[in-house]
């Protein structure tokens, strides 16, 4: 039984401590909103915050995540407000596909809370997720949206 | 805005019940009404007595914008409320029972819109009248003095108002008017509009439900694994070794050709599987290799026998013959997979009353095909319910003995037990579909003033429809029409340069990869042999590539207006800022004309930045401009990541990238400032969007390396020559 803190809920799950998060997040505890895309931590679909951070949840297995703070697409909205980085996603149309999505809002949203006001440059090292659809040009204005607000250029 | 979800969310009482899904029928003089009970009006529409909108879509959205488009203009005609507007999919099974009353299914070809608006529009149209003739019948006054607008029927003489959902009952029962005029796209409101999609607010909050994310009261999960030498089959397992495995309720075998686990817990069912012995006889194709594959297509060069796709002039080998400048090059494309960020998946429950198939597909028509082949029952004991599309790109379209195929097998084995199949990521990428291969051998003549006098393109390799659609194959005399995307003799495909003497032919040689429509399919390829040629072409009659071009343009005023736009813009002609160099390219495909203009610059020899794209597209209408831009510069990501990146190797029969790790994928980094000029010019004929683009991106930066390096690669992706994308 390992205990888990997700989303401000904590919960026990009966599994083994070898599973990587992400199934966990999916199977056990029922949240589908984190993806698998390639299950070796390449594509970022799968990214959750633990302890504020970003993480790939595919390559991770859950007993590491035990006892620690696990935030999820859905629970990154707080009291019911989205999150700045998911209301820039809407305002500027983001999400294509929108399959990687969750992936990506998780990973900018792990950005702006160490750098509030990335550069190009600095969005171009943190955000390496992959995105068939090639929404990437979106993605960087909305960024500069979340990060800006309405003065942001886009 | 929502999609009613109801389609596809899977709710216990309704599995209790029979999965009492999709739309009611009319038995007798009832009507026929949407899921939420609202009263059909016409087939497209249906109006809930709160004024919200149903709008059905077959059309599938993965990500292209389809179904915001076509809501747009069905919502147009309606002349209804925008901010009511819910999309609703229409079942297969249904279509079935009403005599296609919706028409094709199929997305694919960048047809959504191009191929649906008119029959969608006249959708909304005809509903538009009958629920102003409700309005009238109630008033009884002449509908003609009737108004409307943003749902509210006026009728201004007697000064009364009403609204679509209190007369939608009474419209309803009225007949469907035919032939309603449409209007003139010049006064759209909602359509041609940049509105934003319906369906982003549940993609980023994370409950959009793609066709991974489904659960059902006693569903189980399977992971499967087909023999990874295409063609061989399955000789032995030891289902033993794994079923006391946690979670693990069955090993079974799949058709004749793979592998499932059947567990508790998807992952469960692929850690078995991974530790599950099996014996593949992998027959003769384990023989194959690329360079096996190569050798065949290099003969198809310069063979005797080709079908012929565009042919011009008198007898083009004697027009080389006698050319005063003869150029000759040939150029390589290889196999590619789609790697939809969702990999292959769907759920499927079978009894021997009923057999349900729910997930994302391209073609839920093609998927109910195949569940009702899969499931032996007949067609009105079988349905399909679509998800979204975590991407489709043309991986997710019908194809024989695919992932639908054996999800229904699996659950035939569980009769009465949902059973969500799922592909891991490296299946997903040793059974593609995949883009076909090919060589191309390029012979021009130059007369002595450095006109163009006769060409010879020569395709060798592989047809997607003799695998896929034979019998077009075989109406065609062996000829697959389809290799010729771009370079055609006539059609939405048409080759737009008028050269005196020209033949443009294909030598089939087909493989045992299985191929597939990879977005833009062989455009792709054809786009890169021929608008690269022309700049070889045109260095060697010493001429401006975008000069030379335009000579040969004369009877495409069209192609000329977009090659003419990204020149313009991207500033041909003037000074490129200093170590920037230029490169541009056309074609015309799925009945738009696109062209693309890129500025690169390389460093140590083979680090290339691509600083800025210019894409020019006129697809005669647009719908929805944002969506259009979005899927341009989404073009140039899948465009640029094949070019750079990506290749599907075969060894020892079987391909040998299994994940993003050796199959990458452009990151943000690498993406280019792109600038979309949309220039829709009307017409009688509509061009699709998702597709065409795409083909641009690799030729206009190969042309721009060239300018750049002195050297012209002539074979995908680039890797393979040690340059990478920064």
């Amino acid at each position: 039984m390992i205990r888990l803190s997700i989303n401000g809920k904590t919960q026990n799950v009966d599994v083994d401590p070898n599973t990587p998060l992400l199934w966990v997040i999916r199977e056990y505890v029922g949240l589908t909103g984190t993806k698998y895309g390639c299950g070796i931590a390449q594509c970022g679909a799968c990214t959750v915050h633990i302890d504020g951070a970003a993480v790939r949840s595919c390559s991770f297995p859950v007993s590491a995540a035990a006892g620690k703070k696990i935030t999820t697409i859905e629970g990154l909205a707080q009291n019911g407000k989205l999150h700045k980085v998911q209301q820039a996603w809407l305002q500027h149309d983001v999400p294509q596909c929108g399959y990687c999505q969750s992936g990506m809002i998780m990973a900018v949203a792990a950005l702006l809370k160490e750098k509030p006001k990335p550069t190009d440059a600095d969005i171009d090292a943190a955000i390496t997720n992959i995105c068939r659809c090639g929404t990437f040009q979106q993605v960087r204005e909305a960024i500069h949206l979340a990060a800006n607000g309405a003065n942001a250029k886009v | 805005m929502q999609i009613n979800r109801r389609t596809f969310i899977i709710g216990s009482a309704a599995v209790g019940g029979g999965l009492a899904l999709g739309l009611r029928l009319p038995f007798g003089p009832e009507i026929a009404r949407a899921q939420d009970g609202s009263p059909e009006i016409g087939v497209w529409v249906a109006i809930a007595p709160d004024d919200s909108v149903n709008i059905r879509v077959v059309r599938s959205e993965m990500g292209q914008g389809t179904i915001t488009g076509l809501a747009q203009l069905v919502a147009e005609e309606l002349e209804c409320d925008w901010s009511k507007v819910r999309i609703e999919y229409p079942t297969p099974g249904e279509s079935v029972k009403r005599k296609r009353a919706w028409g094709d299914f199929a997305t694919g070809g960048s047809r959504g819109i191009r191929e649906s608006h008119e029959y969608v529009r006249q959708g909304g149209a005809a509903a538009r009248v009958m629920l102003v003739q409700a309005a009238a019948n109630q008033w009884k006054v002449p509908a003609s003095e009737c108004t409307v607008s943003n749902s509210v029927i006026t009728h201004a003489p007697s000064k009364r108002r009403t609204s679509y959902g209190k007369v939608a009952e009474a419209a309803a029962r009225l007949p469907v008017p035919k032939d309603v005029p449409l209007k003139d796209p010049k006064t759209w409101k909602i359509a041609g509009k940049p509105l934003k999609r319906l369906d982003t607010r549940d993609k980023v909050n994370g409950r959009m439900v793609y066709g991974i994310d489904l659960k059902m009261p006693g569903m189980l999960n399977a992971a499967i694994k087909a023999c990874p030498v295409f063609g061989g089959t399955v000789k032995s397992y030891d289902a033993a070794q794994v079923s006391g495995m946690p979670g693990v309720r069955k090993v079974v075998q799949v058709g004749d050709d793979a592998v499932a686990v059947v567990a508790d817990k998807w992952w469960q069912a692929k850690t078995a599987l991974d530790k599950l012995p099996v014996v593949w006889d992998e027959g003769e194709n384990a023989k194959v290799s690329s360079a096996t594959i190569a050798e065949v297509l290099k003969a198809g060069l310069d063979a005797e026998q080709a079908f012929v796709g565009n042919k011009n002039g008198g007898d083009v080998k004697n027009a080389l013959s006698g050319a005063a400048k003869r150029v000759e090059a040939v150029y390589a494309y290889p196999f590619q997979n789609h790697a939809c960020m969702e990999p292959m998946n769907i759920t499927a429950r079978y009894t021997p009353d009923k057999c349900e198939a729910w997930g994302p597909t391209q073609n839920a028509e093609g998927a109910f095909a195949a569940v009702l082949a899969a499931s032996g029952l007949p067609a009105d004991k079988v349905d399909v319910y679509k998800t979204m599309l975590g991407g489709g790109f043309g991986r997710r379209g019908a194809y024989p003995n695919d992932y639908v195929t054996q999800a229904v097998l699996i659950a035939k084995q569980m009769p009465g037990t949902p059973i969500k199949l799922l592909w891991s990521r490296e299946e997903d990428m040793l059974h593609g579909r995949y883009h076909p291969v090919m060589q191309c051998k390029l012979v021009g003549g130059l007369d002595a003033s450095g006109n163009l006098s006769a060409l010879h393109m020569r395709l060798s390799g592989q047809s997607i429809l003799a695998a896929v659609r034979p019998q077009v194959v075989q109406e065609q005399k062996g000829r697959d029409p389809l290799s010729f995307q771009g370079v055609f003799e006539s059609g939405e495909h048409s080759f737009t340069y008028d050269i005196p003497n020209l033949l443009i032919d294909h030598a089939m040689r087909n493989t045992h990869v299985p191929p597939g429509f990879w977005r833009g399919v062989n455009i792709n390829q054809n786009a890169v042999f021929i608008e690269c040629f022309m700049d070889e072409l045109a260095e060697a009659a010493g001429q401006d590539p975008l000069e030379f071009r335009r000579k040969l343009l004369g009877k495409s005023p069209r192609a000329l207006g977009v090659l003419n736009a990204v020149a313009e813009k991207i500033g041909w002609g003037k000074p490129a800022p200093k170590g920037v160099y230029r490169g541009l390219a056309h074609l015309k495909a799925f009945n738009s004309y696109v062209a693309g203009a890129a500025e690169i610059s390389v460093s140590d020899g083979n680090k290339v930045k691509v600083h800025r794209i210019v894409g020019a597209t006129d697809p005669g209408y647009a719908v929805n401009p944002a969506q259009i831009d979005r899927q341009v510069a989404g073009s140039f990501v899948y465009g640029l990541s094949a070019l750079f990146f990506q290749e599907c190797t075969v060894k020892d029969g079987r391909i040998e990238q299994t994940n993003f790790n050796d199959y990458n994928s452009m990151r943000i980094a690498q993406m280019p400032k792109v600038e979309t000029v949309l220039m829709p010019t009307g017409g009688p004929i509509w061009g699709g969007i998702g597709e065409p683009t795409i083909c641009v991106a690799a030729p206009a930066v190969l042309n721009a390396f060239y300018r750049a390096t002195g050297k012209r690669i002539r074979s995908v992706p680039l890797k393979n020559a040690g340059i990478e994308l920064v």
